[in-house]
C-alpha cells in the first residue's frame, strides 16, 4: 500500500512480538523501533498517553494501541492471510479463546513465579492449560491447518518464554506428560516458517529470564 | 433467524449490554434469568469455562464474553451497526471498550468497596480514568457520533449503576464541575427509549449492591 507501517516494541515481549507475527505472516513493511522501557520515548508517550505501554503501531500517522486491538486492526486493514475466520461464530470462539489467554492463562502461569503456594499456583495454571489443551483437540493450529488469532495472542505459550522459565525457575506448567497437544502444538508454533522469524533470539531470552528469575530450585 | 436466548441477570450491566444491542438491532430474544447463588444446569451447560453471565445462545450455540457477544451481534444482524466501518475508529472503539472494563469499572468498583485509608487513593484512581473519557466524549453526543454505537453500550453502566455504587460506596464521583460532558452523555443515553426500559429498578439495585458489597467486606475481613 505504501503507507507507513512504524511499531513501537520491546525485543523480549510477546505483545509487541505479536504484531510483528501478525504483519510478517500478511506481507506487510514495517519499520520497528526498539523502546527502552527504563527510559520511554517521547513519542511512545505521544502514541499511547493512556497506558505509557508498548507495542504501539503507527499506521498512516494514526497510532494504535493494545495488542489484541492491534491485530485485529491489521486483520481489518490487510486482507491476505486472514487471521480471523470468516464465520462470525467461529469469530466470537477465537475471541474468546485470546480473552482467555490473556487474562486468565497468562496471569495464572506468571503467578507461578511469584506466589507463596506455589503447588496451589501451579495447579491453578494446570487447569488454564487443561483448557487450553481441550480447545486444541486435535488441530495443529488452533486457527486450523495454519496460524491464526489465538496462536498468535498464545506466542507466550508457544513460543520460548513459557520453557525458558519454567526452566530456570523449576516448575512443572507445559509438560509433555499432561498436555501432549499443546507441547506438539508449541513445537509446530515455533518451527513454523513465519512464526520462527518472529521469536526473540533464544540466547538472549534465556539470559535475560536467568537474570530476572535467578535459579531456584 | 429465530433462536435466541440470553441467559442473564437484571442486575448486571455486562449482560444489559447485550440486551441493548439486540434491542437496537431489533433481534427478538428469550431472556432466561439466572440465579447466580443457584447456577442453574443451563448455564454451566452454556458457559462451561467460566460459569458465568450473560451468555447469548443461538440456535442452540452458546457465546460468551460480553464484549465478545456485542461483536458476535453487530456481525450477524447487520442493521444499525455497533461498531463504526473504518478500522481505525474501528480500533479506537475497542481500545476504550477495554480501558473502561479494565480500568474504569474495577476502578469504581475499587473505590465503592474500599474503606479507610486506601479509599482516598482508589477514588482518586476512579477519578483519573474517568477523565479520560471525559476527554472522549468532548464535543461528541454519543462515543458512536449521531448514534448510539458499541463504546456507548459499553459505557452504558454508568448513567445508572455508577451513581448507585456512588450511594452504596458512600463516595461522589461523577460532580458535575468536572464531568460535565459525560454527565450529559449519560443523560442523553439513559433517556433513549429502548435503553431505558431494560435497566433495573434502581431499589433493586441498590439491595444487589449492597448485598454484593457486604459480602465482599465479609470475604476480606476473613483474611488474615
Amino acid at each position: 500500500m505504501g503507507e507507513e507501517v512504524k511499531l513501537f516494541g520491546v525485543w523480549g515481549s510477546p505483545f509487541s512480538r505479536r504484531v510483528e507475527m501478525a504483519l510478517k505472516l500478511k506481507g506487510v513493511e514495517y519499520e520497528y523501533f526498539e523502546e527502552d522501557l527504563q527510559n520511554k520515548s517521547d513519542l511512545l508517550l505521544k502514541y499511547n498517553p493512556v497506558h505509557k505501554k508498548i507495542p504501539v503501531l503507527l499506521h498512516k500517522g494514526k497510532p494504535i494501541a493494545e495488542s489484541a486491538v492491534i491485530l485485529e486492526y491489521i486483520d481489518e486493514t490487510w486482507k491476505g492471510f486472514p487471521l480471523l475466520p470468516k464465520d462470525p461464530y467461529q469469530r466470537a470462539t477465537a475471541r474468546f479463546w485470546a480473552r482467555f489467554v490473556e487474562e486468565k492463562c497468562m496471569p495464572a502461569l506468571f503467578n507461578c513465579t511469584v506466589a507463596e503456594d506455589r503447588k496451589k499456583a501451579v495447579e491453578e495454571a494446570h487447569e488454564t492449560l487443561k483448557l487450553l489443551e481441550n480447545e486444541l483437540k486435535d488441530k495443529k493450529f488452533f486457527g486450523g491447518e495454519d496460524i491464526g488469532f489465538v496462536d498468535i495472542v498464545a506466542d507466550f505459550i508457544g513460543g520460548y518464554w513459557l520453557r525458558d522459565i519454567q526452566e530456570i525457575v523449576g516448575l512443572e506448567l507445559l509438560t509433555k506428560e499432561k498436555f501432549p497437544k499443546l507441547c506438539e502444538w508449541s513445537d509446530e508454533f515455533v518451527n513454523h516458517a513465519v512464526i520462527k522469524e518472529c521469536l526473540p533470539p533464544r540466547d538472549k531470552l534465556f539470559a535475560f529470564f536467568r537474570t530476572r528469575f535467578g535459579s531456584k530450585s | 433467524m429465530g433462536g435466541v436466548k440470553l441467559v442473564a441477570t437484571t442486575q448486571s450491566f455486562f449482560c444489559t449490554r447485550v440486551q441493548w444491542a439486540l434491542k437496537l438491532k431489533g433481534v427478538e430474544y428469550e431472556f432466561i434469568e439466572e440465579d447466580l447463588r443457584n447456577k442453574s444446569p443451563i448455564l454451566l451447560k452454556y458457559n462451561p469455562v467460566y460459569k458465568k453471565v450473560p451468555v447469548l445462545v443461538h440456535h442452540d450455540t452458546p457465546i460468551a464474553e460480553s464484549l465478545v457477544i456485542l461483536e458476535y451481534i453487530d456481525e450477524t444482524w447487520k442493521e444499525n451497526p455497533l461498531l463504526p466501518q473504518d478500522p481505525c475508529d474501528r480500533a479506537a472503539a475497542r481500545f476504550w471498550a477495554k480501558f473502561a472494563d479494565e480500568k474504569v469499572v474495577f476502578g469504581v468498583w475499587t473505590a465503592c468497596t474500599m474503606e479507610g485509608e486506601g479509599k482516598e487513593k482508589a477514588i482518586e484512581a476512579a477519578l483519573e480514568s474517568l477523565a479520560h473519557l471525559e476527554k472522549q466524549i468532548e464535543g461528541k453526543k454519543f462515543f458512536g457520533g449521531e448514534q448510539i454505537g458499541y463504546l456507548d453500550l459499553v459505557l452504558g453502566w454508568i448513567p445508572h449503576w455508577l451513581n448507585t455504587m456512588e450511594e452504596v460506596g458512600g463516595m461522589k464521583l461523577l460532580e458535575a464541575e468536572k464531568f460535565p460532558c459525560l454527565i450529559e452523555w449519560g443523560q442523553n443515553f439513559i433517556h433513549t427509549p429502548l435503553i431505558k426500559e431494560c435497566i433495573p429498578p434502581r431499589e433493586k439495585l441498590i439491595e444487589y449492591l449492597t448485598a454484593s458489597l457486604s459480602y465482599l467486606r465479609s470475604l476480606a475481613a476473613k483474611k488474615p
